[in-house]
């Protein structure tokens, strides 16, 4: 295995790819989101995307933020060739909705809301608290795990030169 | 920021091993020896250890009180004494006067300074209680994972070298390539793909 810090600078790109990959995809094609990730009903943009355009030697930050926000100028970045470094997103499963941050060079996620659980009423209710929180977190890690991995196993494969990359150049230059 | 929050941050580790068997005595007894201690009565400036979860303010790891269904929650507590830089320079010049009546002298020499200094920070540690930051945990020691509910970099670094220190066991933070190379279910060749990977654009004229 590669140094930490080596393969951490080395593959950051890795995490943007998959974050650009992932606004496509929800806007594209969600369904085939929704038939390779198990339990996955809907899955859309948050309240916020970061995106860093780093041409011609000058780093320019552009953040969206607001749920009412629009994309267009998310997508005008992309045309002038920055990248997501952070992307929030809205999903359900099974009738409950989480909302998380996903950071691209790291795939630390933050500001993760969980669905809600009851009010904390007696100290002996802390066990039974935590197990679900647990719970509730793992389905969210779980939800970031199978949409990493699917898109892994597309970057990896000759698929990804031959239709996806024309596909994401044709929904951001559309 | 904690389990319990409404709003979290999550830094996924791999734990690389297994606790000694029997797990939960081995832990209870590495907790117990890494605890924080108390500084607010004494000279040090900083101190970092493990804390329970149910009580953070007070290191207790009796009982069950780290292991909930078959994962150990605990916390990282860091405190540190924050001296006020103003506050420092003037106890300093109240110092260096005094010394310099004492002496009859005009100048005092750098290391005479740095003793008045170092002096000065004792002194007003001894006065100031410390301020705790708490981190949570939840670890899986069957599936050999760990959540830490923090993305500071400074506190990932201290927990990977505590847990070190107290479990003999390392941790592997989860970034793109750990996950790709480690976490994902990635067939031979594909990991050969991987180690030759580079960025593509998509911008059009990339």
């Amino acid at each position: 295995m590669l140094d930490v810090s080596v393969s951490y600078n080395r593959y950051k790109f890795l995490g943007q790819e998959f974050l650009t990959w992932l606004w496509f995809m929800v806007e594209k094609d969600p369904q085939q989101l929704s038939e390779t990730v198990p339990k996955l009903e809907t899955l859309q943009i948050g309240n916020r995307i970061k995106l860093e355009n780093s041409r011609n030697r000058m780093m320019e930050t552009i953040t969206i933020k607001g749920d009412e926000a629009g994309l267009e100028e998310g997508i005008l970045a992309l045309q002038k060739g920055a990248v997501v470094t952070e992307l929030n997103l809205v999903c359900n499963i099974n009738n409950y909705t989480w909302q998380f941050t996903i950071k691209g060079e790291s795939l630390h996620i933050a500001n993760l809301k969980t669905p809600a659980t009851g009010p904390l009423e007696e100290k002996t209710d802390v066990e039974g608290k935590i197990l679900e929180k647990t719970y509730l977190y793992g389905e969210a890690i779980q939800l970031i795990d199978n949409l990493f991995e699917n898109f892994l196993k597309t970057r990896l494969s000759s698929d990804w030169k031959q239709s996806v990359i024309p596909r994401i150049r044709g929904w951001i230059y559309a | 920021m904690g389990i319990l929050s409404s709003s979290s941050s999550i830094t996924r580790y791999l734990v690389k091993g297994k606790p000694d068997i029997p797990a939960y005595e081995f832990v209870e007894k590495a907790l117990k020896a890494n605890s924080i201690p108390e500084i607010d009565e004494s000279v040090s400036g900083k101190v970092i250890g493990w804390t329970s979860f149910e009580t953070p303010y007070r290191a207790d790891f009796s009982g069950s009180s780290f292991s909930y269904g078959s994962f150990f929650v605990f916390s990282l507590r860091m405190d540190k004494k924050v001296l006020s830089p103003k506050i420092v320079q003037k106890y300093i010049a109240i110092e260096t006067e005094k010394r310099l009546k004492s002496t009859g002298r005009e100048f005092l020499s750098a290391d005479e300074k740095k003793m008045i200094k170092d002096h000065v920070v004792n002194l007003l540690n001894l006065r100031i209680p410390a301020t705790p930051n708490i981190y949570d945990l939840i670890w899986d020691h069957d599936k050999e994972t760990l959540w830490f509910f923090t993305t500071l970099k400074s506190a990932n670094e201290e927990l990977e070298t505590l847990f070190f220190k107290s479990f003999k066991l390392s941790l592997i933070r989860l970034f793109p390539y750990t996950m790709a190379d480690l976490a994902s279910d990635l067939s031979g060749s594909h990991k050969d793909e991987l180690a030759r990977l580079s960025p593509i654009s998509f911008y059009n004229n990339g």
